[in-house]
């Protein structure tokens, strides 16, 4: 019988097997950033500990910080503290840093692939549920609480048991005017947001493999969306085409790598098998990441609209989506903030306005690809089109920071979220794609925007 | 160990982490004093004035300490916020159909007992909590039971043996880990 690709990995960092379930996992990166971190440093201080493998860690701010002005001093005087203890104590333990005015600093899930730390067969964790999206490099990649990050930092290993595994095949190609961020929402319509609870997906078929490594990542990204543990895919010549471009490779860790898929005759737990022709743009409509339907639907067509989803949105089940006038437009995060993200934005808002009444954020998903987007002349595209092109950070996907939506506006934004105050308190979120989101603040309504993409 | 309390019925599923405790609040750099903002947005009307219809502003449930929630309990962000604001708050035993990956890790290293039952069983100690609100629940670690005598439920839970011996001996995780220093050392080698 073969393997599974997260089996192979799965093996080949067990420390030690303990009893039951149990195994002591090495992880090879972990990535740290300044709101989840902090706890677990003062746990080493207060335990008398080091960081075990310092070189084996990366941090960054990107959660709480500002994304207008970067190059003066943060106002917020708690935002302020979570970034200098951050940086305190990377260099009281000699951690590499990246700091709000750095070139390389980003989004975690950003930054990490951008600079080839992230490689095949790795594992990877961060205090942060979407470290799924470098599982897109066919990695070991979960999210972890900051106690866990301490025993990272403490041990570089965690105590693990093992998840099931479940193959999700979609099989044909999309059409043109899908994404993959339309992909993913459909996958977890599909599944219910607790339908991968306990099980670490493998995404596979046509039309996973036909996506570049950016638009893969916006599919393992979300897996925790519907509860999994992580998602991961398997190594293919895509892959190595984008870290050939980050990283020197030899012929040595080349095969490798190729080794790196789930073997034919491997068994899954489950295997789920979906059909690409059956996808169209996908936008949510109530309170969680599975009320997704098509942009042709009324509200009521999804299966997660709740009692309280209703109550929280005001929407109607007997409204079609794009009935829905929009306030706010949000293209970021670690979902869909990179610079093909960007590219797809820029493309439909070329020599277009949005609406008068709708305020749209662009925030890059790091220094790097803000560099790119200019480079390119994308922002003045987007300042031409009334859009404002703001610094990188997680921004208004949690709202951690200024960037609120205010209660009772609508928002569509290209994050990973939709959850009652996600974008500020009284908040209502519309997750989309791009393209669709750039479509919705033209017309300032939920639009479908395939007929920009043809 | 045994935790004897009545229960606070929240009967949703999905009960992500944002609700538990709301990003605005995640600011601090300590662990301490995260209970006064459990369920923030539920929990209190404008102005941090109480909100009465939530179930945890009700006197009847005032100190219990033993959480029944829908399934899926916890999903979304990993932040262990929410299992401070949830311990800070005192709450000792979660008893759901499912407890979302993460934040069960999260409740295990704040001294919570994350428990899964059946639907049936959920179901039957979720209305008792509703409709008996002074009902007591008896959450017995050791032989890892749970025991309702007013609905004559007495049923078991599965725990791995070592979360089991952390909660029971008060050990933290990461002293446990660091026995193992030679073995990971080993490994690295390889």
């Amino acid at each position: 019988m073969g393997k599974t690709l997260f089996d192979k990995i799965w093996d080949t960092h067990i420390v030690k097997a303990l009893d039951d379930d149990m195994a002591l996992l090495y992880i090879d990166q972990h990535y740290i950033h300044e709101v989840t971190s902090p706890q677990a440093f003062e746990g080493l201080r207060n335990k008398g500990l080091q960081v075990f493998r310092p070189e084996k860690n990366l941090a960054t701010v990107d959660h709480n910080i500002p994304t207008v002005n970067q190059n003066k001093p943060i106002q917020d005087p708690q935002s302020l503290i979570q970034v200098q203890t951050l940086e305190s104590n990377c260099e009281e333990f000699g951690i590499e840093y990246f700091g709000i005015s750095h070139e390389k600093q980003g989004i975690v899930h950003v930054i990490g692939p951008e600079l080839g730390k992230t490689q095949p067969g790795m594992t990877i964790v961060c205090g942060d549920s979407h470290t799924s999206t470098h599982g897109a490099f066919g990695t070991i990649a979960f999210g972890i609480g900051t106690t866990q990050v301490e025993q990272v930092l403490a041990c570089q290993c965690l105590l693990l048991s093992k998840p099931k595994t479940m193959k999700i095949v979609v099989e044909n190609n999309v059409s043109k005017a899908v994404s993959s961020k339309d992909i993913i929402l459909y996958i977890i319509s599909k599944l219910g947001m607790q339908g991968a609870t306990g099980y670490f997906v493998e995404f596979a078929g046509t039309a996973i493999v036909n996506l570049s490594m950016e638009e893969r990542m916006t599919i393992t990204n979300m897996s925790i969306e519907m509860g999994a543990r992580g998602g991961l895919m398997g190594v293919d010549s895509t892959t190595i085409d984008y870290l050939s471009k980050r990283v020197q490779l030899d012929a040595l860790i080349l095969k490798e790598w190729v080794e790196l898929k789930s073997d034919e005759t491997a068994i899954f737990d489950k295997v789920i098998v979906l059909d690409a022709h059956d996808i169209k743009p996908m936008v949510t409509v109530g309170t969680s990441p599975d009320s997704a339907i098509s942009l042709d639907k009324r509200i009521g067509d999804s299966l997660y609209i709740t009692p309280q989803s209703l109550e929280y949105t005001k929407f109607k089940k007997t409204d079609f989506i794009t009935d829905l006038a929009i306030d706010y437009v949000f293209i970021g995060s670690c979902t869909n903030g990179r610079i093909e993200d960007l590219r797809k934005a820029a493309k439909i808002a070329k020599n277009k306005k949005k609406a008068n009444n709708v305020t749209v954020w662009v925030v890059p998903g790091s220094k790097s690809v803000k560099k790119q987007a200019i480079k390119e002349g994308l922002d003045k595209i987007f300042l031409d089109a009334g859009f404002e092109f703001r610094d990188p950070g997680c921004s208004a996907c949690l709202a951690m920071n200024d960037d609120k939506i205010p209660a009772g506006a609508l928002c569509v934004s290209t994050s990973n979220r939709n959850f009652e105050g996600r974008q500020g308190a009284g908040a209502i979120t519309i997750l989309a794609s791009p393209a669709t989101a750039v479509a919705s603040a033209i017309t300032g309504k939920v639009s479908d925007p395939t007929k920009y993409l043809k | 160990m045994i935790i004897t309390s009545n229960g606070i019925p929240l009967p949703f599923k999905n009960i992500d982490t944002d609700q538990i405790i709301p990003a605005a609040f995640l600011k601090l750099t300590t662990k301490e004093g995260y209970g006064k903002y459990l369920f923030y947005n539920w929990r209190y009307l404008e102005d941090e004035k109480l909100n009465y219809d939530f179930v945890l502003n009700q006197v009847i449930y005032k100190s219990a300490q033993i959480l029944i929630v829908g399934n899926n309990f916890g999903c979304g962000s990993s932040r262990e916020h929410a299992a401070w604001a949830l311990a800070d708050y005192g709450i000792k035993v979660i008893i759901s159909t499912q407890v979302a990956d993460i934040h069960k890790e999260n409740a295990y290293n704040n001294g919570i007992i994350p428990i899964e039952l059946s639907k049936n069983e959920v179901d039957k100690l979720m209305e008792m909590t509703e409709n008996f609100p002074e009902c007591e629940i008896i959450v017995d670690l050791n032989s890892q039971t749970v025991t309702a005598l007013k609905i004559n439920l007495k049923t078991s839970f599965k725990i791995n043996s070592i979360k089991k011996d952390c909660l029971l001996n008060g050990l933290n995780e990461t002293q446990f880990l660091m026995k193992y220093i030679p073995e990971i050392q080993t490994y690295e080698t390889k």
